[in-house]
């Protein structure tokens, strides 16, 4: 399985993906820019990505609690999500993001 | 503005769960500890990130929260009567002639001791910016105007435009306070949901109504002004941009953690960790150690538990700087009556 990341320079990265990891886990891991200060607790907003268009409707929604993390996160916008609330499954095979500024 | 030095045994940077649990470790070996941290109550990570969250891994506690887990290790160091300087960030960290380290806080505190324990975690949390070009250079710009990201003093606000950014507990806390205050006040959110108590969401909602201040549904995408002197800010929402005349944007977007001055301590860092070696958990500067997520060794794993071994052992060698010629023996709480006298329970 695949994620496409792009970066905030805008450079664009393919990264095996394991079923079953937070998308967070599976860009820290490959060494990519993201802060992801509380280490997956829903409870920094320093995961922040946005999520291709075509792939929004594909992933669990929002819970509650992401929703209200994204509050501190800079120019959320619908397709906004914490990445560390997103949890890779075949299903996901292909999912693009691009990292949020910060 | 920089006081008389405060002498102790050890200065510990950094109150979390490892810095507490260091006091515990070098109490039992009689040193006495001040602690520096910049929140303005003891825990971290474990106080700001997540107090309400479970924690399941510390050994013997199936489950406690950030906040319960601070307050049992408070409990547990309480007879060793450590010093808390808090809501200060240590800033500089300099050799005295005779042989002590000294460290001054951006507060003129001063505090002189022959070990310096870092245990300061992800580094200081400071607010977050908002990643907008151009915004540092309205940052500390005058009296009640420009971008703040805390408020020190409130009269500095008077009779002054305010858009105050954010949706949690400190933004709505000073939209309220700081209403009857300005000549205006105008609170942006991205949506129209509020985390903050909803006690004090209510209040906004009413002097909303009354017609007393704005609340504008969008996010701030930019600012505005000339001369270093702030003019308005630039609002985004779904139909678009506007822009809001103001003397002050006041942007609460919570916390993050930079590595900060530690990073100016003359330490070696290894991506903006500070390497230790796993006897002493030392540094590269003697007399100085650092324990917790913030150091680097092979192996090293970012878990509480970690932290406090590290503690117990950077505290055996603590008290051979301190106490050059004490001869020193190994003891368990369990049987020593002499721990048992300094825990208070003999």
């Amino acid at each position: 399985m695949k994620i496409h990341v792009t970066d905030r320079e805008g450079g664009e990265h393919e990264l095996e993906a394991t079923n079953g990891w937070r998308v967070m886990e599976i860009i820290r891991d490959a060494g990519l820019p993201i802060t992801a200060e509380c280490g997956g607790a829903c409870a920094c907003a320093t995961c922040h990505v946005y999520v291709d268009p075509t792939w929004v409707e594909r992933l669990e929604p929002r819970g509650e609690e992401e929703n209200d993390m994204l509050d501190l996160a800079f120019e959320v916008q619908d397709n906004s999500r914490l990445s560390c609330q997103v949890t890779m499954t075949p299903a996901l095979d292909g999912l693009k993001v691009t990292l949020a500024p910060e | 503005m920089t006081g008389q030095p405060i002498r102790t045994d050890v200065t510990i940077v950094g109150a979390g769960p490892c810095g507490l649990f260091a006091v515990f470790e070098l109490g039992l070996l009689d040193l006495k500890c001040h602690l520096v941290d910049i929140l303005d109550r003891p825990g971290g990570q474990c106080a700001e990130l997540y107090p309400e969250k479970p924690i399941y891994d510390i050994p013997a506690v199936p489950i406690c929260t950030g906040q319960e887990l601070t307050d049992r290790l408070l409990e547990q160091i309480k007879p060793f009567d450590p010093v808390f300087h808090y809501s200060q960030m240590a800033e500089k960290l300099e050799r005295t002639d005779d042989g002590h380290w000294r460290l001054t806080t951006d507060l003129g505190t001063v505090i002189e001791s022959k070990v310096v324990v870092v245990a300061a975690g992800g580094g200081s949390f400071v607010p977050k910016k908002p990643p907008i070009k151009g915004i540092d250079a309205y940052e500390a710009a005058g009296d009640g105007e420009g971008v703040f990201y805390a408020v020190r003093r409130m009269e500095q606000f008077r009779g002054k435009r305010l858009v105050i950014a954010g949706g949690g507990d400190s933004a709505l806390d000073w939209t309220v306070n700081l209403q009857p205050l300005a000549k205006s006040l105008t609170l942006v959110h991205r949506r129209d949901e509020f985390r903050a108590a909803p006690d004090t969401v209510n209040k906004m909602r009413s002097l909303v109504g009354a017609g007393q201040m704005a609340l504008e549904i969008a996010q701030v995408g930019g600012v505005e002004g000339t001369g270093g002197k702030l003019e308005a800010v630039i609002l985004k929402d779904k139909d678009g941009e506007r822009r809001l005349e103001c003397d002050a944007l006041l942007a609460f977007y919570g916390l993050t953690m930079k590595l900060g001055p530690v990073a100016e301590f003359g330490l070696n860092l290894h991506e903006n960790l500070i390497p230790v070696d796993t006897e002493r958990f030392e540094t590269s500067t003697p007399g100085i150690f650092a324990i917790g997520d913030i150091n680097w060794y092979p192996g090293k794993l970012k878990l509480i538990l970690s932290g406090f071994h590290e503690a117990a052992l950077m505290a055996q060698a603590a008290v051979r700087i301190v106490y050059p010629d004490r001869k020193i023996r190994f003891q368990y709480t369990t049987s020593s009556s002499d721990l048992q006298q300094k825990l208070g329970v003999a």
